[in-house]
């Protein structure tokens, strides 16, 4: 579904991606991992087309989407830290996107309700806590029934019922065939979750194997571990 | 565009600080027709509060802006929008929010006290020059990643039409005063729009008078139809240039 | 010509015993002023009675009063002067009189006085004339609230409204001078006196002074008038209590003074000129109690002045308070209002304790290099005559009034 070819960037001197070569089917969860600065946020960013790549390509179901736009129709995007201009309500947020987005597809308003977003509609963005504004970031994630959904660590602020309701709607939207990119740090959820893994390392790919592969090799029970043996080890390190 | 500026709109007509900024202008024209005597005199003071006053506003406001809103420019490029779109879309919103706020806060003193060709072309050049700097404002924002580099440069870039700008011009015509000038100063006004919005405002003012052959050759050029037409001319370039200039880097722009 | 010949007659036979009085008109005792004016004697009034009268140049040569109402109107048909007066003591009184000639080499008038002592010019209008009223190598008259309006249109084709040349002992009061060349021109004019006159709307000057010695003139509005009043060459004369104002225009003065001397301007008001008083080659002149009130410039003093003494003036509103092209000021300013001096008083005498520098950087600059007035009110230059006044550097050090006043002097103006 989204392949992406020698893909190259650098931020001046310092190489942020090298030479990046992946390639993902549809109705996956692909987790993305690294430490600060390896590269995935930019990633990310280039298949959102928020960051321009020096050079390789990006193919959405065979399509080139460097020179293009309308393929966004199809992405849906959490980012990390989402913010709305602050005297705007909740619901002129939802009603600002549809109206952007201009859209005929089925709305997904799904997460709006188990969110527990429906009795907040009129606060403004403004006074909003973190957590609560990762949930309309969310909610607008899926909205539009998206066939890429790339969530940038969408748990990290939500409290633990709120963190559920989204696995869940994850793994729904994955077996409804999306694929579904996630940036992560919290390795019990990117076992929960996650097909594969990709590691990436000073905008290198280390690896990018399923998580049973991980496993195996290991001998290790529990992802987190059977990774910081395999990192230990130094087998791709 | 038509929609990001809407939004823009809508959240910018909001905020406490363009409140303020209406307030403020309001404040201190009806002040200085208040107080004033209702001559030309009083056009003068309120030129030097809008020569002063718009640029430094437009161009903080518009960097400010800029700034707060990179998480929501970053969510909304992430949408099916042209980029050119989203920039359009909120420079015209900042611009139309800010044009209103001059059009309220000098524009009903005037209408109350003074509803002449002078006080008129006076808001007209205000509004241009909210036009300009805050263009200006979004070509120091996407040049800069970094907010207080940002600030800065825009900061410098009101410092050096507002002051450098003008203190260079009076070294060159006094250190050049043995020479002939005429084409120079026409020039020398043409590159600081600042210079250009005062003198726009001055030739419709008997203060004119006072400036001697120098305004007989202004009004010679710039009093004419065609003259006035060649200054706003001149004035949309200086609107048109930072503009494109600011599109032309957001489109690449690495978010 | 019977009725004439009867009326000659009656005359003849009723003598000389006391003044006459004719009245000239269709229902009057004579029918034409010329033929009135052969057979008055010295001393009889002509009086004409309303109407029009087309005769020409009418020449007075007989001391008669001719009088009229407004209504009566002489109509020179632009061929010469109207009313040309040779004998001394000619009164004319009350009449209108209008359209004489013109001619580039001879300076007609509406009246013309050659040569004559102790006329009277009172209470006429004159209306469209070239020069309106003339008096040449003429003594001791009085030109008394008259209406001189023109129709200038250039000042080449133009005269002047009330022209004085060669002449001494006059007395000019309550005229109404408009639309002339010069409202009023004296050249070699010595011991006159112009008073309570409104000269506005002039081409030129409202008034100009050449080569006049001990004149004075007082209680004048000059309002108005293309580069306001003019006194050049003169010695000794007294300006006090006028008003020059609304003088506007990029050569527009208030007064321009031009090798002055020893004479004293006070008590005036300068008021909306370009300049208000411009001082040229002056000295031995006291500027005293006059009121500068928004001019562009308030005064301007060259620098080829010197012994000038300009004390107890209030300067308010003007966009610059003194400019001058001198570098080492040879002249005294003292207790004046400032109303741009923001020093202090701590001992209460109401005289400021440091000293105010009237001349500002800008105006020093702009006078070296007239260009520089491109950035009249930019913020920038507002900035630099703010930090020049905390500290002066490159203003002339001796420009300064030592003892600046901290309140507004009320001077008695008119």
């Amino acid at each position: 579904m989204i392949r992406i070819e020698k893909l190259n960037k650098a931020f001046g001197k310092l190489k942020v991606l090298n030479d990046v070569n992946l390639e993902f089917q549809k109705g996956r969860v692909i987790s993305l991992i690294g430490p600060n600065g390896s590269g995935k946020t930019t990633l990310i960013k280039s298949i959102l087309g928020l960051t321009i790549p020096d050079s390789g390509d990006i193919l959405l179901n065979g399509k080139s989407i460097l020179k293009d736009f309308h393929y966004r129709n199809s992405v849906g995007y959490m980012p990390q830290i989402g913010r709305y201009p602050e005297h705007m309500k909740i619901h002129q947020v939802f009603e600002m996107m549809k109206d952007l987005r201009s859209t005929q597809t089925l709305l997904d308003e799904e997460i709006i309700g188990e969110f527990g977003l429906n009795s907040l509609l009129e606060k403004r963005m403004g006074t909003l806590s973190g957590g609560t504004r990762q949930k309309v970031s969310a909610s607008l994630a899926f909205l539009f029934n998206p066939l890429l959904l790339i969530l940038d660590e969408p748990t990290a602020g939500l409290d633990p019922v709120a963190t559920e309701h989204l696995k869940n709607k994850i793994l729904k939207k994955k077996n409804e065939g999306a694929l579904i990119l996630i940036t992560s740090h919290n390795m019990s959820e990117v076992e929960e979750l996650a097909d594969r893994v990709v590691f990436l390392v000073d905008g290198t790919i280390r690896f990018n194997l399923s998580v049973e592969e991980i496993k195996n090799d290991s001998g290790e029970t529990r992802l987190g571990k059977a990774l910081a043996k395999r990192l230990e080890g130094g087998v791709y390190a | 565009m038509r929609k990001v500026l809407k939004y823009v709109i809508y959240d910018v007509f909001r905020s406490k600080m363009l409140i303020g900024y209406t307030l403020l202008l309001f404040a201190m024209c009806s002040g200085m027709y208040y107080l004033g005597s209702g001559d030309s005199k009083t056009t003068v003071s309120l030129l030097h509060i809008v020569l002063l006053v718009v640029p430094l506003i437009s161009i903080i406001f518009g960097t400010i802006h800029y700034y707060n809103s990179r998480e929501f420019i970053e969510l909304l490029m992430a949408q099916p929008i042209r980029r050119r779109r989203i920039l359009l879309g909120e420079y015209f919103g900042i611009t139309f929010s800010l044009s209103v706020a001059l059009l309220i806060g000098l524009g009903v003193p005037i209408a109350l006290w003074d509803f002449s060709e002078s006080s008129l072309i006076l808001l007209l050049v205000g509004v241009l020059l909210t036009f300009i700097f805050t263009a200006l404002a979004f070509l120091a924002s996407v040049r800069s990643a970094d907010k207080a580099r940002g600030i800065g440069s825009a900061l410098l870039l009101w410092f050096y039409f507002s002051v450098i700008y003008d203190a260079l011009v009076l070294w060159l015509l006094s250190s050049f005063s043995d020479y002939p000038l005429e084409k120079p100063v026409l020039i020398l006004t043409a590159f600081n729009p600042i210079d250009l919005g005062r003198v726009m405002v001055l030739l419709k003012l008997d203060t004119s008078a006072l400036m001697g052959y120098t305004g007989a050759l202004y009004l010679d050029f710039f009093g004419s139809g065609a003259g006035i037409l060649y200054s706003l001319a001149l004035l949309l370039v200086w609107l048109i240039l930072p503009l494109i200039f600011s599109v032309k880097i957001f489109a690449k722009k690495d978010m | 010509m019977l009725r004439l010949l009867v009326l000659f007659l009656t005359l003849f036979i009723y003598g000389n015993a006391s003044a006459r009085k004719f009245t000239i008109g269709k229902n009057g005792t004579v029918v034409s002023i010329k033929d009135a004016l052969k057979i008055a004697a010295e001393g009889d009034e002509i009086q004409l009675l309303p109407g029009i009268y087309a005769e020409g140049e009418i020449v007075i040569d007989k001391r008669i009063i001719l009088s009229g109402t407004n209504e009566s109107i002489l109509d020179g048909g632009h061929s010469a002067s109207v009313l040309l007066i040779r004998s001394n003591g000619v009164t004319i009184r009350g009449i209108t009189i209008q359209n004489c000639g013109y001619s580039d080499i001879r300076e007609f008038a509406g009246i013309r006085l050659e040569n004559v002592n102790r006329c009277i010019i009172e209470g006429n209008k004159l209306f469209n004339n070239y020069f309106g009223i003339y008096l040449a190598n003429s003594h001791h008259c009085r030109i008394l609230n008259n209406r001189v309006e023109g129709l200038a249109k250039t000042e080449t084709s133009s005269g002047n409204g009330i022209h004085l040349w060669k002449s001494e002992y006059n007395l000019l009061v309550g005229n109404h001078v408009s639309g002339h060349r010069d409202g009023i021109y004296f050249e070699f004019v010595k011991h006159s006196s112009v008073i309570s006159n409104f000269s506005e709307k002039n081409l030129r000057y409202g008034l100009h002074f050449m080569f006049s010695d001990d004149d004075s003139y007082r209680y004048n509005i000059f309002r108005n008038n293309g580069s306001g009043v003019a006194v050049m060459y003169t010695r000794h004369v007294n300006m006090d209590h006028n008003r020059f104002e609304y003088n506007w225009g990029s050569a527009a003065y208030g007064l321009l003074l031009k090798e002055i001397s020893y004479s004293r301007i006070n008590n005036n008001i300068f008021f909306t000129n370009t300049t208000g008083l411009y001082m040229e080659g002056s000295n031995q002149t006291i500027v005293e109690n006059n009121d500068f009130v928004k001019n562009g410039w308030g005064l301007r003093i060259l620098g080829d002045c010197f012994d000038d003494t300009i004390r107890s003036n209030n300067f308010r509103g003007n966009t610059f308070d003194v400019a001058t092209n001198a570098v080492r000021s040879m002249n005294v300013f003292n207790s004046n209002y400032w109303d741009q001096y923001s020093g202090y008083d701590l001992n209460h005498d109401r005289i400021g304790d440091v000293p105010y520098h009237p001349v500002s950087l800008y105006s020093k600059i702009t006078e070296e290099s007239p260009f520089a007035l491109m950035l009249l009110h930019s913020f920038f230059v507002n900035l630099m005559d703010q930090a020049e006044k905390v500290v002066p550097t490159i203003t002339p050090e001796a420009f300064k009034d030592d003892s600046p006043l901290m309140k507004p002097l009320r001077n008695d103006t008119y």
